[in-house]
């Protein structure tokens, strides 16, 4: 048994601001390993982002990783040079960002860019690269492949777009793929098609893909493993299945209970009292315990340790029992 | 934006009025009704194609047909959800409800009588009750005015306090949503995303309104933060008795507040009914599709067959059925022929060839 293909301990990364460093990541650790779907899930400000642009070295001054291990497949891309990153980065290693218009150029033909990301990172001929891009714009779903090569990305609609991104970033078939809200901005129809291409690819290509969002029905239905996050932390990490049915910390518990369900048909959502606490503003103790029911002064007071078995990670004093109500 | 005032009783083009709007209770009438309304926007020309036209060398712009021949009622006291995806049409429906839009033909009465031929005092009491819930917490706040401002404008323009009682009518209104008094002098910037929400309801609440028109009133909200604002919404119904349109693309949502729903795709409503009739047996098949899309907690590594292609282009819808380029199971009559809303059950109305086979 090798190591996961990906491996992050202790990450920390920090922004400096007036004088003080404040941490969006807090010492996050991760794995995930070939054929894999990571579900990183928080809400905005948790750090979830700042923890996918940490790992491919995309962080721009004034943040800064100041602390952890990044092993890739082996290497450790902390201490790797930047131009050894720029090789990973869009060939081994792909990001999908939430909003495909940032992402692609606008002057520039889907064709034209798409074959530029191949023969950035491998020799091969104009019309091999062409070839290349149609083939794999039609492996995300897109109808009539080489005639949308020709056209730009104000031509086409937002989901289109996005696959194009996708396909983009499935070009060098990379072997872990980080993807951050790709389907957030998308419509429920085109979002159930780009997850249904996501399913088959990380079946087909065995890829390792990072799926960040807010929406846990999708990782739900998307992920192997789930991590939590809160306040720059991941407070809860385990299979899908033990997560979402038997969840140990109140945050994981209060966010499943506020999601309203299809399924259910009720009068009153469950609600988390309270806001995520600002970056510069984190209480002492456990970064929840202004919102959690269950805390109690040793939470307001000691950071919870993590404890972990067999693959399932919690960071909570008073962590919830089997089939427990919070 | 170009629209021409109906005419009273107009009949819409292409959609005859039919007899029940919406469902078969009516035992309450509705407070709000939308008869066969369409609103159509269309570019000015600019000079050149002005010319250009004149001399029959050019067309005039494309009309986008964003509502086509809607008939809606919205019942006093229920929870109306209007369901569909982007480009559908709904916010732009939810806007001709709450008189921010004039239609382009048809209609739409409040408690009875055409919004059109209200005037002056009428005329505010219908814009005043009606009240609108926008979907950025951002920009529908004035960032330069302090919340007592923006809470208490309308009551202060319109004179419906007395000047000495403005100030504790505003504390009131705040109150109501759960925001502290204290909060009246800051400026929208110092709060966070589900504060502004608050703040964009308590505006609403203090001219003391019976219909609220929620455009996607928690889209842009964490989701601790959402399940908190729509707490608050289901508290204020029961404290006001008030009556929602409440427009959405979070089926979860609009299944666990809504009593009814309606379905658009491309500018007409293809379904609709009651939510729990709808989630459970749902007809039209864009309405199965929308069901099927939505990812769901309990739902495992679920592998489906995803409806394929996107919304068409309101500028020039697909001929007959507009989810037929779409639709699993179209016929050479789903290509031709649009098919009319007809009842097919208690309550239930959907536009669907397929369904009247039988």
């Amino acid at each position: 048994m090798s190591a996961p293909l990906l491996e992050v301990r202790g990450l920390r990364t920090v922004f400096h601001l007036a004088d003080a460093a404040w941490a969006a990541v807090d010492g996050v650790d991760l794995e995930i390993d070939r054929g894999e779907v990571l579900g990183l899930v928080g809400e905005s400000g948790s750090g979830k982002t700042v923890t996918g642009f940490s790992i491919v070295g995309l962080i721009d001054p004034p943040g800064e990783v100041i602390a952890g291990e990044v092993r890739f497949d082996g290497e450790d891309l902390r201490r790797a040079p930047e131009a050894r990153l720029r090789e990973l980065r869009g060939d081994r290693i792909a990001m999908i960002f939430q909003d495909p218009l940032t992402t692609l150029n606008p002057v520039l033909t889907v064709g034209e860019q798409m074959a530029e990301a191949v023969l950035e990172h491998r020799r091969a001929d104009k019309v091999a690269a062409w070839a290349l891009a149609a083939e794999t714009l039609a492996r995300v779903g897109i109808a009539s492949a080489e005639a949308r090569l020709r056209q730009f990305p104000h031509e086409l609609s937002g989901g289109m777009r996005q696959r194009v991104a996708i396909a983009t970033a499935l070009l060098n078939k990379p072997d872990l793929i980080i993807a951050d809200e790709p389907t957030t901005a998308l419509d429920v129809t085109i979002q159930g098609q780009i997850l249904f291409e996501m399913q088959k690819l990380v079946r087909e290509t065995r890829a390792a893909l990072i799926w960040i969002t807010h929406d846990l029905a999708v990782v739900a239905e998307l992920a192997d493993r789930i991590a939590v996050m809160y306040a720059g932390r991941i407070v809860e990490a385990g299979t899908v299945a033990e997560v979402l049915d038997h969840p140990r910390h109140p945050y994981t518990r209060g966010l499943l209970d506020s999601v309203p369900d299809v399924g259910v048909r009720g009068r009153r959502l469950a609600q988390i009292d309270g806001v995520a606490p600002r970056l510069d503003s984190r209480p002492a103790g456990c970064a929840f315990a202004p919102r959690c029911p269950r805390a109690t002064g040793s939470c307001r007071e000691l950071d919870p340790p993590e404890k972990a078995e067999e693959g399932r990670r919690t960071r909570c004093h008073y962590p919830l029992l089997p089939g427990e109500a919070r | 934006m170009s629209a021409a005032g109906p005419s009273q009783g107009a009949r819409p083009p292409g959609g005859e009025r039919r007899a029940a709007p919406i469902g078969g209770d009516h035992t309450s009438a509705p407070v709000l009704e939308v008869r066969g309304a369409s609103k159509h926007f269309a570019r000015r020309p600019v000079l050149a194609e002005r010319v250009l036209m004149a001399i029959g060398r050019a067309k005039p712009p494309p009309v986008v047909r964003a509502v086509e021949a809607v008939d809606l009622a919205i019942r006093r006291g229920e929870v109306l959800g209007l369901v569909g995806e982007s480009g559908c049409g709904k916010s732009t429906l939810a806007r001709l409800v709450a008189g921010i839009h004039p239609p382009t033909a048809g209609e739409v009465l409040f408690e009875g009588r055409a919004v059109n031929s209200l005037e002056g005092r009428e005329r505010l009491d219908y814009l005043l009750a009606v009240q609108m819930i926008f979907q950025d917490p951002f920009a529908s706040l004035d960032p330069r005015m302090r919340v007592h401002r923006i809470v208490g404008e309308a009551l202060a323009v319109h004179r419906l306090v007395p000047a000495n009682e403005l100030n504790a009518a505003i504390d009131r209104a705040l109150a109501d949503v759960g925001l502290d008094a204290t909060y009246r002098d800051r400026f929208p910037h110092q709060f966070s995303g589900g504060q502004r929400s608050r703040i964009g309801i308590a505006r609403a609440l203090a001219v003391k309104p019976r219909v609220l028109v929620c455009d996607e009133p928690v889209a842009a909200l964490d989701v601790s933060i959402q399940s908190q604002v729509i707490n608050l919404f289901m508290d204020l119904r029961e404290r006001h008795a008030l009556t929602y349109l409440f427009v959405s693309h979070n089926l979860g949502l609009v299944r666990l507040i809504c009593d009814r729903v309606a379905i658009m795709y491309l500018g007409r409503i293809v379904e609709s009914g009651p939510v729990a009739e709808i989630f459970e047996r749902p007809a039209h098949p864009y309405t199965k599709a929308l069901l099927e899309a939505i990812p769901r907690i309990s739902g495992r590594k679920r592998v489906f067959e995803p409806v394929p292609g996107e919304l068409p282009s309101p500028l020039a819808p697909p001929s007959g059925c507009a989810f037929h380029p779409r639709c699993p199971s179209a016929t050479a009559e789903c290509r031709q022929t649009r098919p009319e809303l007809r009842a097919i059950a208690p309550a239930r109305i959907a536009a669907c060839h397929l369904l009247t086979k039988g």
